[in-house]
């Protein structure tokens, strides 16, 4: 009844009539950057909405907003049951209002058991004292509604992330049960663990509940939710409900121009010069003992070579191996046909190597340092300590980088953590090729990354790959190797199990490969 | 209104505004209980007064802290063996060069064995930092026991003096020269690390392997070697330090010299501006911070609180410079300014 007092007074399109969430005209500048501009979200009761838009659009910006973790100049909130606008200035108050979060990392500690995280912060107490007994027996049937079978009286890192993520999220309806934001949960995920997921998801709406759910996944865009908001550029573009927005319209409405664009990435290349294959990088029988069993590979210039099979499989291991990262112990790498001594990363940078790590915040970014740090350090080492840089010349280096690969930041000094994704991933990239390398290793280059930026890195490979560069390329998305990859090797159970290459490269094909040909 | 809160605004982004701004604070006091503090004059041909003996005295914390700083960015931890690496290599130094009435032998070689058992500590300590992954409060803890001890087998538990005058001239005046020697150590100390940082790619190197030491190494960088090289600095600033000390008595007690000094030169580089955790440093923040430290304990002095009591006014005065630096307050002052010089566009909830 509240509600409904408080949307008439505010006059606006009462059509559905149970929103439980509306935010209207949000503005909130980042560093000077607008970064949300007028934007309206509204969410109802019993739906999924899914908020989408490329990195930068301001999805990750209006969850904070709402969740009080950032704080907005103008606009209002409103959550249904409380008479007048909210504002939340911590996740803390969020919550009491009846907005929870659950992000991709579970915040949750992994020592203590299922009941005890379920009730952390707010124990049940008898006589003083933790009252065991009443605890796990709640926790336990909060999870049999939800139909998740789990024992509570284990600790946590018993169970997978998908489980712990599902805890995460009975924890935080448990709480507080209007509006449940869900960021990216889906990141780590395997497809039946997604489907767990979703299964709980619909549940939970089923009960009242509004979910936000973030994600870079189309498909589950279109498997769970019922209603789509699209950011672009921190404004609104749209709300849409899933039926009228066909998906080549969902991405053009993300990217802001009509969808042509991501078929054409497909290189035309090969018809030409491989006439005379140039050999850049051979390894024999390279190996590294429990991570990767001996292997030889060949590239050659103008090469994009696709790293495919499962999580797991050694895709990265073999790059590593190669790259140093891990110390490979045995066979030998030749690169340009000179054998080399790769003790350590360094090694093979002075040999022309690149490497972009599979996990960008852990391996690939210095968080705190600027963008023009980030960008000339690879460089600075391959030059080593007394041959400083001139400032003129990093600064040059990074506004020619930020220029060519379009890296959206406020500054070139500004700190790189605070880049979206993207722009972050695209600024490891300017890092490598400021060194000018023969051979990139590229391990997941655009995962979390939003479908536009994700297609000029497409293209970025071709068009390296079309200056004579040899390039590996390693991503979860067979579609996306399918498009910029030249020859595809297929990897299982941490060996290399079969290389495809030309008209041999079909989906079809590398399953086979990857599921382990003539056992089906 | 508007131009004072311009002015507020400009004088707040100056760099290390908040070292500064305490040790500013320590200094008003003065002015203000010790008139005389300000003055100083020439006695027996030196400079002489509060003032001097500020900076005089923080030299030798100074040179620690600066070693600290670069431990603390790197390696995301503190050296607390620094007062017993002090102690040993004082101990080393006065032993070497004997108790007679001449030196045992040059008193060159006896600074530079003094170093190189500080470069010794170094390299122990680093190498369980950085090579052995011990954390660097426990690694350090080892030459913290130890390091005292073996300073009592040098010098046979017995409190050496030394008798050449000639050996207090680095902790007190060179002939003729009216500004305190320690003042020039450390100055050379602090320029030296400034521009090997500036000059060489070094500065950014630490401050990357401090920040993400996994991502750094991918990009080529040694961090385990980067490590090591900032413990061996900071054993060879302690070394320098310790010299500096068994000068200005010239003897040594090898219980009592730098004792608990590794806790001021922990707290120079935290009131300094610079995060414990590794990362983004500033040099500078740490020397201010070692001679607001310095500051604070003369001014006390001077204002005749007793030695034994001198910690306790020390702790609080302490506790508010850093509770004014903590990210909390910085927010809040943040807020505050925010809200005085713009209109609130969003009403609060009551």
């Amino acid at each position: 009844m509240v509600l409904r007092r408080v949307l008439f007074r505010r006059g606006d399109n009462m059509a559905a009539g149970n929103e439980i969430l509306t935010m209207r005209r949000i503005t909130k500048n980042f560093l000077g950057v607008r970064a949300l501009n007028n934007v309206d979200f509204t969410l109802r009761a019993n739906e999924i909405h899914a908020l989408m838009g490329e990195n930068g659009a301001g999805k990750s910006t209006l969850i904070k907003v709402l969740t009080g973790a950032e704080e907005f100049e103008s606009g209002e909130i409103r959550i249904a049951g409380i008479n007048q606008p909210v504002i939340n200035h911590s996740p803390q108050e969020a919550q009491i209002n009846g907005i929870s979060t659950v992000y991709q990392e579970v915040n949750l500690c992994p020592n203590l058991s299922v009941a005890e995280n379920f009730f952390i912060g707010r124990e049940l107490k008898k006589f003083g004292v933790i009252d065991w007994k009443t605890m796990n027996k709640k926790a336990k049937k909060a999870f049999d509604d939800l139909s998740i079978n789990i024992d509570v009286t284990l600790t946590l890192d018993n169970y997978s992330v998908a489980i712990q993520q599902m805890v995460a999220i009975a924890r935080a309806v448990d709480i507080s049960s209007k509006v449940l934001i869900l960021d990216e949960p889906t990141s780590s995920l395997d497809d039946s663990e997604v489907e767990k997921l979703f299964s709980l998801m619909r549940k939970l709406r089923d009960r009242g509940i509004g979910i936000i759910f973030v994600t870079h996944f189309l498909e589950q865009v279109y498997a769970v939710c019922d209603r789509i908001t699209v950011l672009r550029n921190g404004e609104l573009v749209g709300e849409y409900a899933v039926e009228n927005l066909p998906r080549l319209q969902l991405v053009a409405r993300m990217m802001g121009k009509e969808f042509d664009d991501l078929a054409a990435v497909k290189r035309e290349r090969s018809e030409g010069a491989v006439s005379d294959p140039v050999t850049v990088i051979e390894a024999k029988g390279l190996g590294c003992t429990g991570k990767i069993k001996s292997f030889d590979l060949s590239i050659s210039k103008g090469d994009v070579i696709g790293l495919s099979g499962l999580l797991g499989s050694g895709r990265s291991e073999l790059a590593r191996a190669m790259y140093g990262a891990d110390k490979a112990d045995s066979g030998e790498l030749e690169m340009n046909s000179k054998k080399l001594n790769i003790r350590s990363p360094l090694d093979a940078m002075q040999a022309g190597m690149a490497f972009l790590p599979e996990n960008r915040k852990e391996e690939g970014i210095i968080a705190d340092l600027s963008v023009r740090e980030n960008i000339i350090l690879a460089l600075q080492a391959q030059r080593g300590i007394f041959r400083l840089i001139s400032k003129k010349d990093q600064e040059e280096f990074t506004d020619k980088y930020i220029d060519i690969l379009k890296i959206k930041t406020s500054d070139r000094e500004t700190p790189v953590k605070n880049l979206s994704g993207g722009n972050q991933q695209k600024v490891i990239l300017a890092r490598w090729l400021l060194t000018n390398p023969d051979f990139l290793i590229l391990d997941e280059p655009t995962r979390g990354i939003d479908v536009g930026t994700k297609t000029e890195i497409q293209r970025l490979v071709v068009s390296l790959a079309e200056q004579g560069k040899a390039v590996m390329f390693i991503s979860s998305e067979i579609e996306e190797m399918l498009r910029t990859c030249s020859r595809m090797v297929v990897m299982r159970d941490c060996s290399k199990v079969g290389e495809l290459s030309g008209d041999e490269i079909t989906q079809d094909n590398i399953m086979k490969a990857i599921a382990g040909g003539g056992s089906v | 209104m508007k131009k004072f809160n311009s002015i507020i605004r400009r004088i707040t982004h100056i760099p290390l505004f908040l070292p500064l701004l305490c040790l500013f604070l320590v200094l008003i006091v003065n002015l203000i209980q010790t008139p005389s503090f300000f003055k100083i004059t020439i006695q027996n041909g030196v400079f002489y007064g509060y003032i001097i003996d500020i900076i005089n005295r923080s030299s030798g914390l100074i040179i620690l802290a600066v070693g600290m700083t670069l431990v603390a960015a790197s390696s995301a931890g503190a050296d607390i063996s620094v007062g017993a690496v002090s102690a040993l290599c004082g101990a080393v130094c006065v032993a070497s060069l004997g108790t007679g009435d001449v030196y045992q032998m040059p008193y060159i070689v006896s600074v530079l064995l003094a170093i190189l058992i500080g470069v010794i500590c170094g390299i122990i300590n680093g190498f369980l930092v950085s090579y052995m992954k011990v954390q660097p409060m426990v690694a350090t803890l080892i030459l913290f026991t130890a390091g005292r001890g073996i300073a009592q087998l040098v010098t046979g538990s017995f409190i050496l003096y030394v008798k050449p005058k000639q050996f207090g001239y680095l902790g007190a005046f060179l002939p003729k020269v009216p500004i305190p020697t320690p003042c020039f150590v450390a100055a050379v100390v602090v320029i030296i690390t400034w521009l090997v940082l500036k000059k060489t790619s070094l500065g950014m190197y630490i401050q990357a392997v401090g920040i993400n030491s996994k991502a750094s190494r991918l990009v080529g960088l040694n961090s385990k070697m980067i490590i090591f090289l900032t413990y061996i600095f900071c054993g060879v600033c302690a070394a320098v330090a310790g010299l500096i000390s068994v000068s200005r008595t010239m003897s040594i007690d090898a219980n009592n010299v730098g004792l608990f000094v590794e806790l001021d030169a922990i707290l120079a580089v935290a009131i300094g501006g610079n995060s414990l955790s590794g990362g983004k440093f500033s040099l500078m923040g740490s020397v201010i911070g070692a001679i607001t430290i310095q500051a604070l304990t003369t001014t006390l002095y001077a204002m005749h609180v007793s030695a034994d009591q001198l910690p306790l006014y020390k702790a609080i005065v302490v506790i508010i410079i850093v509770a004014l630096q903590s990210p909390v307050v910085k927010k809040w002052y943040r807020n505050l300014r925010s809200k005085v010089s713009t209109v609130e566009p969003v009403k609060e909830v009551g």
